[in-house]
């Protein structure tokens, strides 16, 4: 850039000065010199190849020698210039750099509070997804280019600054806005372990008090993420082994919980799972996945048959293996399918797991299938075996980060849900399905202060106290009930699951709400409307405003 | 030594000597300021502005700023001597040599702030 504006300077100024220098002739003959400012109204429109002509009167024949020399000079050095700057226009590097730039300014200027995340592949992808849905910003870091391209594509609800880079790199993570004030939480679910490692580290210690997410695929990792201090991580295998296993206890805990971690809105109600506790279960590929299911079996009591092609990589359990890779017939036998109550289909590969299952289902139609989906694209076909159990880690990642950002809150009511029975659960189900009809539950929290409830805050600060049946009323008619469910309450630090009416609330505490279609808005009604409020309560408005309340008082 | 610093304090320098040179003498006196001189300020001054493009440290951006103060300063006062001598036709009279010298020498404080930065540069690194 310097060198090229200097050559510019440089040949112009010597055209200048030494066309002052040389002596001219006026129209009478007079020796003349040509001042500085027609000297430069001369060489500006010589050098840019303009030529108005010889000014003020015509050149001596020692004016154009000089002039040619100078013409020459000139053109060459405005060619040398402009081709140097194109060149600096057109460069990868510079215009990578010039676009990081803008980038690194936008999120800087980040005005609400947002997530990082950290891989766009099939987790990040789903996951991004789901929390624009949710209206949430989100601020993406990805590796390959052309995934990252993919997000301009992806038809999101909501603009996602993405950063081009490796996320391992503290640099930038912070280019990322890992240190913005409003940066809420970081999610490494890249598909490396030692990278989310890495990412969980780098944020733990740039930024102490951020929430970190991390994907992990093996105990190895995960306990290294826990010594310092990740805030969740995520094993799709254990996650997923944990709940077949509450669909083996609890078939309706199971279903209230893909409803309600469940993002897709298309998505119909589905069907309780009874997986089958008589006979044997065979599991294919006794990988990581395979492993996680083994041992949730064997608790549960199960007699297992595992079938492994490559036993020297993947270990083996103790009673043994079949030998093969599962996708034929006589090892399937071998595994004695015709007998058997249940196959996991569970290797790293699709094709083969389906094959697997259109082969078991020739030798016993009345299995009951798990097949594990290593691809989103895949799904048409995945779909198309109708297995009663499908394992996607990707969507089950971004399920569960979804709502660990979302309403962390359906955690606790989970893990506390865990310690009711089936009736329990199944009541609550059809409770839920009787509200929201055929579409799946919509859930959020929310926290009684000035912000989110500022009617209730007022009607407590006065003294009174609000009753959870006077939230649940319709704001129109007071007699109807609203269409939600206030599925647990947090009270200094104390859960209480599926409140009863006359439960009192209190400032500071937490709502876990589940509701149809319109519940929220009017429940949101309730909350923040005095007049409404005071409706919903008494069945009569108080407030009217300055003049009402004079008139009123007037008339009394 | 680093040439790439000769040249830049050499012309940092030249910048301000030649300012002074035009600057010195009587304010409004024609035949004390000569024409080329001031342009030799100017194109000085314009390889001064040129050298300092580029530079990213705290010192070099105010080095850039001062650097453009003073050309500011320098084209006014050749756009006040060109308006005297074409447009206006008045030519050089003392109040329009009195302005052209002094916005010149409004152009020199700013060198002047230029050199004692470059001075303050070279000090700190020798420490």
């Amino acid at each position: 850039m310097r060198q090229p504006l200097m050559t510019l300077l440089v040949v112009y100024s010597i055209a200048i000065l030494v066309l002052t220098l040389i002596p001219g002739q006026d129209e009478s003959g007079n020796v003349y010199y040509m001042d500085f400012f027609h000297a430069i109204y001369f060489v500006s429109f010589m050098a840019t190849t303009i030529g108005f002509g010889e000014i003020p009167f015509e050149f001596t024949d020692a004016q154009r020698v000089w002039v040619i020399v100078s013409m020459y000079a000139g053109v060459i050095s405005w060619l040398y210039a402009i081709g140097t700057i194109f060149t600096l226009v057109q460069d990868k590097t510079f215009q990578h750099a010039l676009s990081e730039n803008k980038l690194a300014r936008k999120i800087r200027g980040m005005r609400e509070p947002f997530y990082l995340v950290c891989g766009y592949g099939e987790t990040g992808s789903a996951l991004v997804k789901g929390l624009t849905d949710g209206g949430q910003r989100v601020v993406v870091i990805e590796i390959e280019e052309y995934r990252r391209n993919l997000i301009r594509i992806d038809n999101l609800r909501d603009f996602v600054p993405s950063l081009h880079g490796d996320a391992q790199k503290p640099k930038h993570l912070q280019e990322a806005g890992l240190q913005h004030s409003l940066c809420q939480a970081v999610v490494a679910v890249t598909n490396v372990n030692e990278v989310n490692l890495k990412i969980a580290l780098t944020s733990k210690l740039l930024h102490p008090q951020i929430k970190v997410i991390c994907r992990a695929d093996s105990h190895d990792v995960e306990n290294n993420m826990e010594s310092f201090g990740t805030d969740h991580i995520i094993d799709p295998y254990d996650t997923f082994a944990t709940s077949l296993a509450t669909a083996f206890q609890v078939p309706c805990l199971h279903l209230l919980q893909s409803w309600l971690f469940s993002a897709n809105d298309e998505l119909a109600l589905d069907e309780p799972v009874y997986p089958p506790k008589q006979k044997h279960w065979v599991i294919c590929g006794y990988g990581r996945f395979g492993k996680a299911v083994y041992e949730r079996l064997i608790k549960e009591g199960m007699e297992v048959v595992v079938i492994e092609a490559d036993p020297s990589a993947t270990g083996e359990p103790v009673e043994g293996i079949v030998y093969g890779r599962g996708t034929e017939a006589n090892t399937l036998l071998e595994a004695n399918i015709e007998e058997a109550s249940g196959l996991i289909a569970g290797t790293d590969n699709d094709a083969n797991n389906l094959s697997m299952v259109v082969t078991a289902r020739e030798l016993n139609p009345d299995l009951f299938i798990i097949v594990r989906q290593n691809h989103s694209d895949n799904s048409s076909i995945i779909d198309s075996v109708n297995a009663d159990m499908v394992m996607h880690p990707s969507k089950i990642i971004a399920d569960k980060i979804r709502v660990l950002l979302g309403t962390p809150m359906l955690y606790q009511f989970v893990s506390l849900a865990y310690y009711q029975d089936n009736d329990w659960a199944c009541e609550l189900v059809s409770r839920i399905s009787a509200l929201v009809g055929n579409q799946m539950p919509k859930l959020t929290e929310i926290t009684i202060n000035n912000h989110e409830a500022r009617a209730v805050v007022d009607v407590l600060g006065n003294g009174e106290t609000v009753k959870l049946a006077d939230l649940q009323r319709d704001p129109w008619k007071r007699r109807d009930c609203l269409k939600c469910i206030i599925l647990m309450i947090e009270c200094h630090n104390d859960f209480l699951l599926l409140p009863g009416p006359d439960t009192k609330i209190n400032q500071g505490d937490r709502l876990l709400v589940c509701a149809g279609d319109g519940g929220f808005t009017r429940l949101r009604w309730n909350l923040q409307h005095d007049n409404i409020l005071s409706y919903v309560r008494k069945g009569t408005v108080t407030k009217h405003g300055w003049l009402w309340e004079k008139l009123n008082r007037k008339s009394k | 030594m680093n040439p790439e610093k000769v040249v830049f304090g050499f012309f940092i320098v030249l910048a301000l000597t030649l300012n002074f040179g035009f600057f010195v003498g009587d304010l409004d006196n024609p035949d004390h300021h000569h024409v080329y001189e001031l342009f030799a300020v100017v194109i000085v001054n314009l390889i001064a502005t040129i050298l300092k493009l580029g530079d990213r440290s705290q010192m070099g951006a105010v080095l850039l700023a001062t650097s453009l103060v003073a050309i500011l300063q320098l084209i006014a006062a050749a756009l006040v001597w060109t308006a005297a001598e074409h447009i206006t036709g008045t030519g050089l009279t003392p109040t329009v040599t009195a302005s052209i010298v002094s916005l010149s020498g409004g152009a020199m404080l700013a060198n002047v702030i230029s050199v004692i930065l470059l001075i303050i540069e070279t000090v700190m690194l020798r420490r």
